[in-house]
């Protein structure tokens, strides 16, 4: 197996590092020998498009550079698609995960196929608010494990609610589940 | 004093953790056992010294945590704790090194084991956080050790393994254990840890040859001048001499407890290899990936990862690496108006007195954290080549660098 590579687009303060972290967890929990996630620190503050990765294979992973040719990207904001290409590098069969009211027909980007899942939506009717607003890493954790396969839902939960002991885990990790079940291509 | 046998330790006993660099030498602290902690925040080493402070908060450590006001009182706190027999670590990185200057000499010279883990960071002007080894390569000379990690894990391994070392009798220096800021320190990855119990049995209780005792009181580090000071330099010499026999000691007891060791240095791919790649912590990895890359297309190349820059094991490397017809070495560092670069200079000084020496090029890289992709290690390696052909190479050059 290649190293698959992961690129998460979000915005300062929506939790994609977490993502990333939480992504690398449920992957050596599911068996992978080798994970990486790492976020990539700028002069970004909250609210600003920011970056982070994750890699994940079944072998040891030697590389430790940014990743350039991602095998899918996850977007946690919609808006940041206007902004800049997320798909920057993507190979050719790569996936686009997007939180999404929208189809996957109604989403315009120039490479890769693609995943959508209404995450805000989610977040708001289970609660998952942070400073009164609605964060979407845990739901898009979900999402992930429908459109790749590469990691199992029942993981995701477990990890989520490692991180969040007690109901505010469990409200994420039932917002989790929804997005599995909802997210489509 | 002799390293402690130790009995392998079972697969189930140990727990598997997502730990940043960071976290898992704030891990590693936490079950050495250590007495005190005085450190300073910076960025990137802020999870070692937050994440064992809520491991003091909630009780979980015996540690005395000192929250200085700057990395000059950090050094000072732990060069007075482990003078009193303590066993003391500390963290920090870049500008806090900086500061911290005047008291490594005092730490290395004093003899006193104290492990200062760093996430290499680079040093100002303009204020960059991102990672280059600027900062423990300028702290080359102070008489600490130095051992460079290329993963979580190694960090884990490498900080536990670091007070066995520090504390042997035939050693007594302390050591800087290095992780690469946030491309490692940041990093979140499968870490195993020990349990606490083999952690205690591995290192024991640190037993100090001769410590402030307000009962018998002595005076440390008082004036030497012309009559005493040199021959004070000369024991911290053998004390370093000592270090690669211990080391080895060190290792193979660890690696008895856990089945892993790295070496002085890891050789990946080179005996055959005509270009060997010479670096250490993560562009070593990035290297070995882009040699397995190579080798697939037939050439023939691989890397030394270096682990210990001080002492430099420079017999040991030379022959590891005497027969490659060139050795392109990478490193993150710029040794303004130096002939070339501080790993380049040792290389070049470990091969001089071979009778038949490789070609040694001298790649300066990622600079205040510029990233370091597989291209840049392919457009060294590239060079290289070139160079051979030509039977002439710069003494060194940057790559990854608007012109």
């Amino acid at each position: 197996m290649p190293v698959i590579e992961v690129r998460w687009h979000g915005r300062g303060g929506q939790g994609g590092v977490t993502s990333a972290e939480l992504l690398a967890k449920a992957a050596y929990y599911d068996g992978y020998k080798g994970v990486q996630a790492f976020p990539y620190f700028g002069a970004e503050r909250r609210g600003a498009p920011v970056k982070a990765f994750t890699r994940i294979s079944d072998k040891e992973i030697n590389v430790r550079s940014q990743i350039y040719d991602p095998d899918v990207v996850a977007v946690l904001d919609a808006s940041i698609l206007d902004l800049i290409d997320v798909t920057e590098g993507l190979k050719p069969n790569g996936k686009v995960i997007v939180n999404t009211p929208k189809k996957p027909s109604e989403i315009s980007v120039k490479r890769g196929h693609v995943y959508t899942y209404d995450g805000t939506g989610i977040a708001l009717r289970y609660g998952l608010m942070v400073a009164g607003l609605p964060v979407v890493n845990t739901t898009m954790l979900g999402a992930f494990a429908k459109a790749t396969g590469l990691v199992r839902l029942e993981t995701v939960q477990k990890v989520i609610k490692e991180k969040w002991p007690g109901p505010v885990g469990e409200r994420n990790a039932e917002g989790a589940r929804e997005a599995y079940e909802t997210c489509t291509d | 004093m002799r390293v402690t046998v130790v009995e392998r330790v079972p697969a189930e006993e140990m727990r598997i953790e997502g730990l940043t660099g960071d976290a898992a030498i704030a891990h590693a602290l936490k079950q050495c056992d250590i007495d005190v902690l005085a450190a300073y925040p910076i960025t990137p080493q802020t999870i070692i010294v937050e994440d064992f402070q809520k491991f003091a908060a909630n009780g979980e450590v015996q540690t005395k945590v000192i929250p200085v006001e700057s990395e000059h009182s950090a050094m000072s706190a732990c060069v007075g704790a482990s003078a009193a027999g303590a066993r003391v670590a500390t963290a920090t990185a870049s500008a806090g090194l900086a500061l911290m200057w005047e008291i490594l000499y005092c730490a290395a010279s004093l003899r006193l084991p104290i492990v200062l883990t760093i996430a290499n960071r680079a040093l100002s002007a303009p204020i960059n956080i991102h990672n280059d080894w600027s900062d423990s390569y300028g702290a080359r000379d102070s008489g600490f050790i130095q051992l460079y990690c290329q993963s979580s894990q190694e960090a884990y391994d490498t900080t536990i393994m670091a007070f066995k070392l520090a504390e042997d009798h035939r050693v007594l220096l302390p050591v800087m254990v290095c992780i690469d800021g946030f491309i490692l320190s940041h990093n979140v990855e499968r870490v195993e840890m020990l349990p606490d119990e083999a952690v205690r049995n591995f290192l024991g209780v640190r037993d100090p040859v001769l410590p402030l005792d307000p009962d018998n009181p002595i005076t440390m580090g008082p004036l030497a001048l012309t009559d005493y000071y040199f021959e004070i330099k000369e024991g911290q010499d053998r004390a370093m001499d000592a270090v690669p026999e211990v080391y080895k000691e060190v290792e193979a007891a660890f690696e008895k407890m856990t089945g892993r060791s790295y070496g002085m240095f890891e050789k990946y791919r080179t005996d055959d290899a005509e270009i060997i790649i010479l670096t250490h912590s993560t562009p070593a990895g990035t290297a070995k990936a882009v040699v397995d890359v190579l080798r697939e297309k037939g050439e023939k190349v691989g890397v030394l990862r270096l682990k210990m820059f001080r002492p430099f094991p420079a017999a040991e490397v030379a022959e590891a690496i005497k027969h490659a017809k060139a050795v392109a070495v990478f490193e993150k560092c710029r040794s303004f108006g130096a002939v070339c670069n501080p790993l380049a200079l040792e290389v070049r000084a470990a091969l001089y007195d071979l009778k038949e020496r490789p070609m040694v090029t001298d790649f300066v890289i990622g600079l205040g954290g510029r990233d370091v992709p597989p291209t840049t290690i392919v457009e060294g390696y590239e060079k290289t080549k070139e160079y051979l052909a030509k039977g002439k190479a710069p003494l060194y050059e940057t790559l990854g660098v608007r012109k």
